[in-house]
């Protein structure tokens, strides 16, 4: 296939256009993604009906009785002539997520200390040593895909997914982390658990991380974990095979 | 100040699933929370325009069947999408029309005769748990329904029903809308996506085979067997997935998204099946077979738009 020229706009259905805007996975994407979201905003009004950003892309969903998908096409090509990033300084709340990384509710920090031929101390620093961006949000309600992990971490998914993965559970797959919000089946490798609430239904805002945000794990011991109402009792299948 | 929402109907069995429907679940999908509503658009709009109710109010979309209810009280209600023998007390009852039944009434769903879901709206509307600014229940994500938990109907449960502004007139859907799923052949696709990068031979496959709907599909989703199609890219950085999209993963099967698919995904897609194609998957039996049809964008919108100004 040929190379294309970005930003392009691809057809998705008779009510929404992928805008595409790149074609790896950069931090500085999401300043231009953030910046599109809020023009479609504005421009698009009540004809709106959603906007997926994800790590190069924003998904634009419109409803199609009101405007049709060659008007929104025109209205999306304005917004990209004149579009400029947003400040960097200015985007991205800083999430503290306090996280207890242990071998018991990390049942795989072990195994990721054995293939990043790290001690499992090591493996704690380096992932709780640098800042995460929030790239995208999917999988299941608020569950935040974060990157980019340091290179030593690189581990691959699960074989066999987990049927059952602890809410608060911190994880790490790929280049990528992650804290599930719910129990949910899950592939990526275990290796600590967080108190925070990540979806809260009856929470303004209801997810607290969103695209664009900046998340910072914090190590904290079993008591400050409890304390801060983290649940230690929920099982997790044990260690992966 | 009186009560203006009751109890509507008692649930004398649990079939495999039914689930309260509104229109879906919008504005949150870049928080990951899916689209939710109706896996048949046409049949739940129907069922609401037959029941008197506006669009988007909340419908029970009953799944292969098996669901018993009790009215508690005299009630208007109409049935439309597939055909699960449902008998209202000792006779089979009527669909696609508005009907009225007694305090008393039982109306019991067989087994599919034609098609997989049946849509039962009441007039006034049932009233579920609103979260998130939709009642529409998605089992995976625990959201919406009656309990606001996302459960399915279970034995026992008492279903509220809003008091209706007045009786609806009686009215029957036009005969051309009440669909036989079993006709079912040709689903509209509007291409998009990553649809160059498949190979020319693939693209041929795809709008020029037979597809046999398989077993494994759900709300999430339908997938397809016949040719394997290749597309010279295996997998992409997730992106946003609207209704409808149909994704290849590296078996070369196709899988068409519905209501409850994840809100990004990272396999290359065809494009989008047209929510009404969308409609009529939804209630293909497995072991059916349908084509792909590339469909243009102007009579896809025309189409959709008619319906929508009709039933909207």
């Amino acid at each position: 296939m040929k190379p294309t020229r970005l930003p392009c706009l691809e057809r998705a259905g008779l009510d929404g256009w992928m805008v595409r805007l790149f074609d790896s996975i950069e931090e500085n994407n999401l300043l231009w993604l953030a910046a599109l979201a809020e023009e479609c905003e504005a421009a698009f009004g009540d004809t709106l009906v959603d906007l997926v950003p994800s790590y190069t892309t924003l998904l634009v969903v419109f409803d199609p009785l009101h405007i049709s998908p060659c008007e929104a096409r025109k209205q999306l090509l304005d917004i990209l002539a004149t579009l400029t990033p947003a400040e960097a300084g200015t985007s991205g709340k800083l999430h503290e997520l306090p996280t207890w990384y242990d071998l018991q509710v990390g049942p795989d920090l072990q195994r990721v200390a054995d293939m990043s031929d790290l001690s499992v101390e090591a493996v704690i620093e380096a992932h709780s040593a640098r800042d995460y961006r929030v790239f995208a949000l999917g999988f299941a309600p608020g569950f935040a895909f974060m990157g980019l992990l340091d290179q030593s971490l690189t581990c691959p998914r699960l074989d066999t997914p987990r049927q059952k993965v602890p809410a608060g559970s911190v994880a790490i797959a790929g280049q990528q982390t992650a804290a599930y919000p719910v129990v949910t089946p899950g592939g990526w490798n275990l290796i600590g658990r967080t108190p925070a609430r990540l979806f809260d239904r009856n929470r303004e805002g209801l997810s607290l991380l969103r695209v664009g945000d900046r998340v910072r794990f914090v190590p904290v011991n079993q008591d400050t974990f409890e304390a801060e109402g983290g649940e230690t009792t929920l099982t997790n299948g044990g260690p992966a095979k | 100040m009186s009560e203006s929402h009751l109890t509507g109907f008692r649930v004398s069995r649990a079939g495999p699933l039914a689930l309260l429907q509104d229109a879906g679940r919008f504005g949150v999908r870049h928080l990951g929370v899916t689209q939710g509503g109706p896996a048949d658009l046409h049949a739940w709009a129907w069922a609401n325009r037959l029941a008197g109710n506006t669009w988007g109010t909340a419908v029970l979309e009953i799944t292969f069947g098996g669901l018993e209810l009790v009215a508690e009280r005299d009630l208007t209600i109409a049935l439309t999408g597939a055909n699960l023998g449902v008998r209202h007390n000792q006779q089979a009852a009527p669909m696609w029309r508005t009907l009225a039944i007694r305090a008393g009434d039982r109306l019991a769903f067989g087994t599919p005769v034609n098609g997989l879901r049946a849509y039962l709206a009441v007039a006034g509307g049932f009233r579920g748990e609103t979260v998130m600014g939709s009642a529409a229940c998605v089992v995976r994500e625990q959201l919406g329904g009656f309990d606001g938990q996302g459960t399915s109907l279970r034995e026992g449960d008492t279903l509220t029903v809003n008091e209706a502004d007045s009786i609806p007139a009686d009215q029957i859907a036009p005969e051309s809308e009440q669909r036989d799923y079993r006709q079912t052949t040709t689903l509209n696709l509007l291409p998009g996506a990553q649809i160059a990068a498949f190979t020319g031979r693939s693209l041929f496959d795809a709008f020029n085979s037979e597809w046999e709907v398989d077993q494994r599909a759900d709300r999430m989703g339908v997938r397809l067997t016949g040719p394997r199609l290749q597309c010279t890219i295996s997998s992409l950085v997730s992106e946003g997935i609207s209704l409808g999209a149909v994704q290849v993963p590296p078996d070369g099967q196709p899988i068409a998204l519905l209501n409850d698919r994840q809100t990004i995904g990272g396999y290359p897609r065809l494009g989008n099946l047209t929510p009404l194609a969308a409609s009529l998957l939804a209630q293909c039996m497995p072991g059916q077979t349908v084509r792909l049809r590339a469909a243009g964008i102007d009579s896809a919108l025309r189409q959709h738009r008619q319906f929508l100004h009709s039933l909207r």
